[in-house]
């Protein structure tokens, strides 16, 4: 294995914590929050800074608006809510007063994907991204672990314009480099190779890194790229790749329609047509279970991307 | 004090600005637009206190948010008028390349305009926000919204409604455009909105009615309005117009909600209004 974890955290907890400390260093930031201050692990900045926080109530639309409404003023206000009800619920306001309106809110999204576990499908949102990614003015970032999450958290509040954070639930390992700066739209190569590119984001990076360790023992060279920011996309990165290795596989916890595997293979038909294969939800709702589970079921799992890479690279 | 005479003489030439932008273009929306041009009209002139010097962030003066955003033509008319850019910028309206979008649009750069619009039953949420923004700047001054009847019928304004009263935001004044009209027909007849003094009281705000097409009762009641500021509740207007007021034939009636007038109609019109400051 290229990379080692010493232990498992959740990602929301990185978002809460990146929040904490922005209380800390940024005036401007203030926080509001929809009901789930502990699920969003926002209470230490609640704690620090009662006046900046404003709890919305079961009221997504109007948590939308009024951030619209305090970014207007200069405040840097950070949304929290499920991802269900950061995306869906709540289209309209995002698109009219926050994206066309060209505010500088940051909505900060848990409990995303398959993983959000036994709740089930009402709340397993799978297709955030793809919604989030057509708004013009957004940005897209989903980092992989709890570490980039908190960095990635603090990084946001430093630009302007909206953004659209996703994050998660469950415990996950905790791999990458604290110290190392998150750099919005720069993607990450985590490991270098020839054989196959795998472009993954969020979870699906620590599953990834599995699949590299099992298909170097078989003496298949794979590189691996950790596309963080679904938008703007880092299309040189990606071409850089792919012109070396030649296929391409992309692995995210979403929808196949709409996600980081269609952005990718637009890039690449247009600039240089290569074999690409799909890990992603094959266009259905999800269903209640245990993490494990249910990416396995859905066909996320680190030996789907195994397969994936072998038939990619059999069609070079 | 207000001028109320110099005021109506600026709601007139107002008036003449819609119709003309509507009929330049021939699509637009002319009745609310006529029918709030006495309110928008004391807002900018003879309440509050606003730099036309524009600066989005807007600390330390009066802010305005239309929400129902498609009586653009008024809004546009009175920024102009009040001297936010030239008067001569209305004749682009809704044209290719203009910064006067069909609907208020902050992404033209067009000064005095805070947030879009267009979609209804947003601009309380954000005027919630802006008035909160005020209260953490130690900013004294007040946040006005304006919204239509039939807007009403949106739930997210509720969801601001509950929340700027459970939140004591006391440095905002909504006003609804209480004209009775709505596309499909009257307001009554599409979707009742019942006693709509009482339910806003029953969430909290301190309402007030007034006619908004008498220019002393309107200037009057948003003075008190503003007076009943800062005392822990939202205030609320709601504010009687007249669909397509002054224009003898668009007067009370749904069917000029969303139509231009033709040529013959525009010259109708404009003989009912004088022209009081110079035509753009």
């Amino acid at each position: 294995m290229k990379y080692q974890f010493t232990e498992k955290k959740d990602t929301r907890s990185g978002f809460g914590d990146g929040l904490t400390e922005l209380g800390r260093t940024n005036p401007e930031v203030v926080a509001l929050c929809a009901d789930l201050v502990g699920s969003l692990k926002m209470a230490p900045f609640i704690k620090e800074n009662p006046s900046r926080f404003f709890q919305m109530g079961i009221s997504e639309a109007n948590m939308m608006g009024t951030a619209a409404g305090l970014a207007t003023a200069g405040k840097i206000p950070f949304t929290g809510t499920f991802a269900n009800f950061s995306t869906g619920r709540v289209y309209d306001q995002l698109r009219q007063s926050i994206a066309y309106s060209e505010k500088n809110v940051k909505v900060c999204a848990s409990h995303a994907g398959l993983t959000l576990g036994e709740d089930g499908a009402t709340h397993q949102i799978l297709e955030d991204v793809g919604m989030i990614k057509m708004l013009p003015n957004f940005t897209v970032v989903v980092p992989c672990d709890y570490n980039q999450t908190k960095a990635a958290t603090i990084a946001i509040a430093a630009h302007n314009g909206p953004v659209y954070l996703r994050f998660g639930r469950p415990s996950w390992p905790v791999f990458t480099d604290p110290t190392e700066p998150f750099i919005i739209g720069k993607a990450q190569k985590m490991i270098t190779g020839t054989d196959v590119t795998i472009i993954a984001y969020g979870h699906m990076v620590w599953k990834a890194i599995e699949a590299e360790a099992i298909l170097e023992a078989e003496g298949i060279s794979v590189e691996l790229i950790n596309m963080h920011t679904i938008k703007p996309l880092d299309e040189a990165a990606i071409l850089a790749s792919v012109s070396k290795t030649g296929c391409v596989v992309t692995a995210e916890e979403h929808n196949i329609l709409g996600g980081l595997g269609e952005s990718v293979a637009r890039v690449l038909a247009i600039n240089n047509p290569t074999p690409q294969e799909f890990i992603a939800v094959n266009d259905s709702f999800g269903e209640s279970g245990t993490p494990d589970q249910l990416l396995e079921k859905y066909g996320l799992s680190t030996e789907k991307i195994v397969l994936a890479v072998k038939k990619v690279i059999s069609r070079k | 004090m207000a001028n109320i005479p110099e005021l109506e003489r600026i709601t007139t030439q107002v008036r003449r600005d819609i119709v003309r932008m509507v009929h330049g273009c021939q699509s637009g929306h002319p009745g609310g637009s006529l029918g709030c041009a006495d309110y928008l009209v004391a807002l900018y002139f003879g309440i509050m206190k606003h730099d036309t010097n524009f600066k989005m962030e807007g600390i330390n003066e009066d802010l305005f948010f239309l929400s129902n955003g498609h009586i653009s033509p008024v809004f546009y008319s009175v920024l102009a008028r009040s001297g936010y850019f030239n008067v001569s910028e209305l004749a682009t309206f809704r044209k290719l390349n203009a910064r006067l979008q069909g609907h208020p649009a902050t992404a033209e750069g067009l000064p005095g305009i805070r947030m879009s619009a267009g979609s209804l039953g947003q601009g309380l949420s954000v005027a919630c926000g802006a008035a909160l923004a005020k209260k953490l700047n130690n900013d004294p001054y007040k946040v006005f919204c304006l919204m239509g009847d039939g807007e009403q019928q949106e739930g997210q304004v509720w969801e601001a409604a509950m929340y700027a009263a459970h939140n004591k935001i006391d440095n905002l004044i909504a006003t609804i455009d209480y004209n009775g009209q709505q596309i499909d027909g009257p307001v009554d007849q599409v979707l009742s909105l019942g006693d709509l003094a009482g339910k806003y009281r029953a969430f909290g705000w301190d309402v007030m009615e007034c006619d908004g097409n008498s220019m002393p009762e309107m200037i009057n009641t948003l003075n008190v309005a503003v007076n009943k500021t800062g005392q822990g509740r939202p205030v609320m207007i709601l504010m009687k117009t007249v669909m397509g007021k002054g224009i003898d034939f668009m007067e009370g009636s749904h069917k000029w909600h969303g139509i231009a007038p033709s040529d013959e109609q525009l010259e109708i019109a404009l003989n009912q209004l004088e022209e009081t400051l110079g035509d753009y």
